[in-house]
């Protein structure tokens, strides 16, 4: 068996500077893979260059796709790439505003990724985001609002049932608790925590914050000025950093 | 340049820029429903008329031709008039009324009751070529959505209808998929008459001058209006007869008869209407067989 992401001398270079270089990682089914450093390590030029949101990168990034077949990324078409955009990945975003179209309801927001795949009957599409909403626990009476009329935490759960109504096998997130309350995010980060699990979803969640890393990750990867430093089970990342720069970041913490 | 008077070409236009929107006309035609970009010119029309459909019309139409103009089903308004008078100035062609005597059809907003034949070209003015610019205003983005064919957000359009009014919503500029492959706008014709542009034997061309482009449904091409399983596309209906000829079956149009607020239902096709109600009269008056 292949990893889900093999990813071998990955970076992505902004002109002659590099965002992020020389990532390997291999990334498996139902695995929660935590980034974490701080501003400007390039944990969101990571995600980007896995997501094949950002252009051209170095290195090679292979895809298990869900009929078996092994996939380099960087060779695969933009049609190719947009394909697994629509059925097998979704990208979660700090700001929902970023992954939401504001001025549709939220049932059409949850429903656009269905119908994007072909759904043509009206009834099963608002059906199936009256389900989705439900299970990020947004009232069942909202699915004709617009997420404009919805709080910060609300706006989030909407992305991401948007982001799970295909039944994605490998989600991206980048600080998706971080815009929010501190209470927010414990209830958000919860559902993630229980979603993910009862989906068997693999994830790569960007965070600037161990705690979160701590409460849904297997592994944790740290970055520093756009290099993985360390990796390793998040536990033993956290608990028994080899890293004298990791070390640094979780006494910084402790610190508060 | 001529000191005395202006000397125009044949159809307006110079041959080169003729020449150039033929050319994108060709494309257009090749690739149903595909909007092509086209370098526009300035064209002395009516305020509001837009100058996208003319141009067309003038790249395609020659001395033998037979020029109807219509704005929203009439051959009689100032505009259509207009425009009628300055092709026949300065291309020399022959105008009519009649939907079945054109070999052009200029038309803003309708497409005639009289069903059209081969040979005929219907020509349409475009104010909005892109039907997916008020879901994603980007051109970058519309472009490539054509492009991969994802056509999801259109839908998302006729969804939220459906969820706001029980029902879709939108009568005019009702959005199609032509060939089986391309979203297009079919200008603000009413949903009555996107029925008539599938498989029409005439070849239908858009122009939008402001947008800069030009695309086309070839004779006998599936048109498709969008619409859900559960949900289908449904043209609007008109139960009553026109008021003045008394057929059924046309696109009415409410027209103010009074200042207490009466009014009428007649067709908005002047020529069908006319033809229809001078057709019945001789009929009444001879007491013969219908006409087919
Ligand atoms: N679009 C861009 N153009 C040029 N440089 C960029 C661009 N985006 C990021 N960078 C640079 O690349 C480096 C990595 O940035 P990145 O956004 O990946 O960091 P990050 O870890 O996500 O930071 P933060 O926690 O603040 O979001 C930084 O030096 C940043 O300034
Ligand atoms: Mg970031
Ligand atoms: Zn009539």
């Amino acid at each position: 068996m292949t990893p889900l992401l093999q990813v071998r001398g990955a970076g992505h270079r902004y002109g002659l500077r590099h965002g992020c270089r020389d990532v390997d990682l291999d990334l498996w089914p139902g695995e929660v893979l935590a980034v974490v450093g701080e501003s400007g390590s390039g944990k969101s030029t990571l995600l980007g260059t896995l997501s094949q949101r950002l252009g051209p990168s170095e290195g090679s990034i292979r895809y298990r796709m869900a009929d078996g077949r092994v996939i380099d990324l960087g060779e695969e078409s933009e049609a190719a790439v947009r394909r697994l955009w629509r059925s097998e990945w979704g990208f979660v975003h700090q700001d929902p505003a970023d992954g939401l179209r504001m001025h549709v309801s939220a049932g059409g927001n949850v429903g656009e990724p269905l119908m994007a795949n072909g759904w043509r009957h009206y009834g099963r599409i608002r059906e199936a985001a009256a389900g989705w909403l439900e299970r990020v626990e947004i009232p069942a009476d909202r699915i004709d609002d617009h997420p404009t009329t919805f709080s910060g935490g609300m706006r989030q759960r909407l992305q991401i049932a948007r982001n799970l109504v295909v039944s994605p096998r490998l989600v991206f997130m980048d600080e998706p608790t971080s815009g929010l309350d501190v209470s927010v995010q414990a209830r958000l980060l919860d559902l993630i925590r229980g979603l993910v699990f009862d989906l068997g979803l693999a994830v790569v969640v960007v965070t600037h914050d161990l705690a979160v890393a701590r409460l849904v990750s297997h592994r944790t990867l740290v970055m520093k000025d756009g290099r993985v430093v360390e990796s390793g089970l998040t536990d033993r990342v956290l608990d028994d950093p080899h890293a004298a720069y990791t070390q640094l970041l979780v006494s910084s913490v402790l610190q508060g | 340049m001529s000191a005395r008077q202006a000397v125009y070409n044949i159809g307006y236009l110079d041959e080169q820029t003729k020449r150039m929107i033929r050319r994108a006309l060709l494309k257009a035609v090749a690739i149903p429903g595909f909007q092509v970009p086209f370098a526009s010119r300035e064209v002395p029309m009516p305020r509001g008329w837009g100058t996208g459909g003319v141009q067309v019309t003038a790249a395609v139409i020659g001395e033998d031709d037979v020029l109807k103009v219509i704005d929203q089903g009439a051959d009689d308004t100032t505009n259509a008039v207009s425009i009628r008078s300055f092709f026949a100035s300065v291309a020399r062609v022959a105008t009519t009324t009649r939907t079945d005597e054109a070999t052009i059809i200029q038309t803003r907003h309708r497409i005639p009751e009289t069903p059209l034949s081969e040979g005929q070209v219907l020509v349409y003015q475009v104010p909005i070529p892109e039907p997916l610019r008020f879901l994603e205003p980007r051109e970058t983005e519309t472009r490539r959505l054509h492009a991969l064919e994802e056509y999801g957000l259109m839908f998302v359009k006729l969804y939220e209808d459906i969820a706001r009014f029980g029902h879709i919503a939108k009568t005019y500029d009702y959005p199609v998929l032509v060939g089986g492959r391309y979203l297009m706008s079919p200008s603000p014709i009413p949903s009555f008459d996107n029925p008539k542009m599938h498989r029409n034997p005439a070849l239908q061309l858009f122009g939008a001058g402001r947008e800069k482009r030009i695309y086309a449904v070839p004779p006998f091409t599936s048109v498709e209006s969008l619409g859900f399983e559960d949900f289908p596309f449904e043209p609007q209906r008109f139960d009553e007869p026109c008021a003045l000829c008394g057929s059924t079956g046309g696109y009415l149009d409410e027209v103010i008869t009074d200042d207490a607020g009466g009014s009428m239902f007649v067709c908005s096709d002047t020529d069908h209407c006319e033809r229809t109600a001078t057709r019945s009269g001789t009929e009444s008056a001879t007491g013969t067989e219908a006409i087919a």
